[in-house]
């Protein structure tokens, strides 16, 4: 695949970004300074940024509860993000949603979600508004290994196919819902096999390989454009840390956390860029410099945001 | 009889009923050696094994509609849902399959599960994690509702639940399952709709479940200070709704406040301050009140969550207004 440096770039940076901020997550929530659930995404960042690098501004996603790799991904605004994370009345939701609820309808962003398989009807929704309209729009759905086993998401994938639907779902298969190995909760070794029950295409990719995911997403975004329906994209990957934070992972092995760790997608793709001199040493650590200094404003902006006011709670519950 | 947390009394629960009866098992997310999402079914995986402590997909509707199949085969399965906000995704299998069999098979069907479920606001868990939706299934014939404030009553209406020949929803708080109280060490049932005076009093009827039970308490204690006697009734299950203790108690009080953490509007105290209307209205001698939450979703920022939540102020501040 042919892509501009600044398309390399892009990715390179969206991974950083999104490195950056969920270390940063981690740490703030480890001193209580964060509150309710929150799921990580990291060693996971090449799947949304290989996948939302294939879309436009206008393009729609639906993300899930560990939805921050996806929403940054997709453009999201770190101090917006952050804020609400933080539970601050600037945050995208004023405070209202957290982690697992944020949303930028500008960005094409329909939520990440608290419900496992809730993303699936929704993208479905999307993809149906965007056809109906004539739009040259595209959605993506997001979902899990464990989400892919919820009847939403069987029921979406039908839907999307029997209608022809401009949708490509982007399954993360990061071998786990919570405790629960891939092994456990379906027989079949690779998601992509259920595709064929829909008679769409359904892609296996190294899914810490940003520009493996990139290359087959395009492909069904193009696909998706032209009017010839969904594709289903399995991107095989691994979180680092446990299903939220506070978990003690007692549930699977050490080795084989390191073992994922190193197939880190971020190195892997910046050796790359270094070998076919598309960026330099110092151009590295700069921009990881600069992303980290992003965040640290971020992080600012959130701490110094006011809490809501109470007086705000009946705000926004009808139209 | 032990000091126990309302966490361990239901996993004793669960234990002590698998142990006298095969039939019994579980099933549900995360339920096995991770010991379910809050800690409920601890150890149970390693004692009984995965024959018998199940874990599954994430397919909350396989995991009701499961139980209930198993259910009308002779088994006494016992499902948990992580969150109680999930239903949505299994509602069907609960409302229009399992609640219904026996009735529309003419009494030959018989259902006998147990569905477990956490509810409740205050960990900062948003819209989807955090709702009280007791009053949904209040309003389908065939199920029971059960819903305990304390961990005596937890494993007790436990045991009832699984030995219940009826699916029963079984609402947890997850604030309560670290509050503690005495609870006996052997096995013990205690009837499926019979409520509970926790509190005795003359000057007015509080009733109150679940997590507002204890806020109920706090409440009669401050009223104290202002000359007002408070009897609060824990109903402890609200389907079947033991409306004579109530009765008997309005009777004594003639006033009557209902709290509870879900929205005020079409609530559970809807119910039972129209119940009061029907049956006893010339015993009541003020206004019935009802506590509840806002009519909004429940909000995700600490400060927001925390006034979303009803507490003992709003009790006092609703019985200060009749007494
Ligand atoms: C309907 C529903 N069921 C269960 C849950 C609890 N839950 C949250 S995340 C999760 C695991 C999801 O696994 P997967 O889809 O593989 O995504 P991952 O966490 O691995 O990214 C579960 C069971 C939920 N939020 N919603």
């Amino acid at each position: 695949m042919n892509l501009s440096k600044k398309s390399l770039m892009h990715m390179y940076e969206t991974m950083i970004r999104i490195r950056l901020f969920e270390l940063k997550l981690q740490e703030f929530f480890a001193a209580g300074e964060i509150p309710g659930f929150v799921h990580l995404y990291l060693g996971e960042e090449a799947v949304a940024t290989g996948a939302c690098t294939a879309l436009t501004d206008s393009d729609k996603i639906t993300s899930t509860h560990r939805g921050h790799g996806h929403l940054l991904a997709k453009g999201g605004d770190l101090k917006l993000m952050m804020a609400e994370i933080f539970g601050r009345q600037t945050g995208y939701c004023k405070g209202k949603g957290g982690s697992m609820h944020i949303a930028d309808m500008d960005l094409g962003i329909l939520g990440a979600n608290g419900i496992v398989g809730g993303g699936g009807p929704l993208s479905v929704g999307a993809a149906l508004a965007a056809k109906y309209q004539k739009t040259d729009d595209v959605a993506m759905c997001f979902f899990g290994d464990g989400a892919s086993n919820q009847g939403t998401t069987q029921e979406a994938l039908n839907m999307a196919s029997a209608w022809k639907l401009p949708l490509v779902f982007v399954n993360e298969n990061n071998g786990y819902g919570i405790s629960c190995p891939q092994c456990k909760s379906m027989a079949v070794v690779d998601i992509a096999d259920r595709a064929a029950a829909y008679d769409m295409p359904g892609v296996v990719v190294d899914g810490n390989d940003v520009l493996a995911v990139h290359e087959a997403v395009v492909e069904a975004v193009k696909r998706a454009r032209k009017g010839e329906g969904p594709s289903l994209i399995e991107c095989k990957t691994y979180r680092w840390r446990g299903h939220f934070e506070g978990d003690a992972c007692t549930y699977r092995c050490v080795e084989e956390l390191e073992e994922w760790k190193g197939k880190d997608p971020i190195p892997r793709f910046e050796a790359k860029l270094i070998e076919s001199n598309t960026l330099t040493k110092a151009e590295a650590e700069e921009t990881w410099k600069r992303i980290e200094k992003d965040v640290d404003e971020a992080v600012e902006f959130a701490k110094s945001s006011p809490m809501p006011s109470t007086s705000a709670l009946m705000d926004d519950v009808y139209a | 009889m032990s000091e126990k947390t309302y966490l361990q009394a239901l996993n004793e629960a669960l234990r002590q009923e698998m142990e006298s009866d095969e039939k019994v098992f579980i099933l549900g997310e995360d339920v096995g050696q991770f010991g379910g999402c809050f800690g409920v079914t601890q150890g149970l995986f390693a004692e009984f094994g995965e024959e018998r402590v199940m874990d599954t997909p994430i397919t909350e509707s396989t995991i009701v509609g499961a139980a209930a199949g198993a259910a009308a085969c002779g088994l006494r399965p016992v499902a948990e849902l992580m969150f109680v906000d999930f239903i949505g995704v299994a509602f069907d299998q609960l409302f229009n399959q399992a609640a219904k069999m026996r009735f529309m098979f003419g009494g030959k069907a018989t259902v006998p599960m147990t569905l477990r479920m956490p509810q409740g606001a205050g960990i900062g868990a948003a819209a989807q994690h955090s709702q009280s939706l007791e009053s949904w299934f209040m309003n389908i014939p065939g199920l029971k509702v059960v819903i305990p404030s304390t961990p005596h009553d937890a494993k007790g209406l436990l045991i009832s639940a699984i030995r219940d020949d009826n699916p029963v929803v079984f609402l947890e708080h997850k604030l309560l399952y670290g509050a503690t109280g005495e609870v006996p060490d052997e096995s013990y049932s205690i009837e499926l709709g019979k409520a509970d005076v926790k509190r005795e009093g003359s000057d007015v009827t509080i009733v109150a479940y679940s997590q507002m039970l204890y806020s109920a308490l706090e409440a009669a204690e401050q009223l104290k200070a202002d000359g007002i006697n408070a009897e609060v009734v824990d109903p402890r299950c609200l389907l079947p709704l033991d409306k004579d203790t109530i009765i008997d108690s309005v009777k004594k009080t003639h006033k009557l406040v209902v709290a509870h953490e879900a929205v005020t509007f079409a609530g559970a105290g809807a119910e039972i301050a129209a119940i009061i209307a029907d049956e006893a209205i010339e015993y009541i001698d003020a206004p019935i009140k009802r506590v509840g939450a806002p009519f909004c979703p429940v909000p995700f920022s600490p400060p927001l969550e925390q006034f979303y939540i009803p507490g003992a102020g709003q009790i006092i501040e609703a019985v200060k207004s009749i007494c």
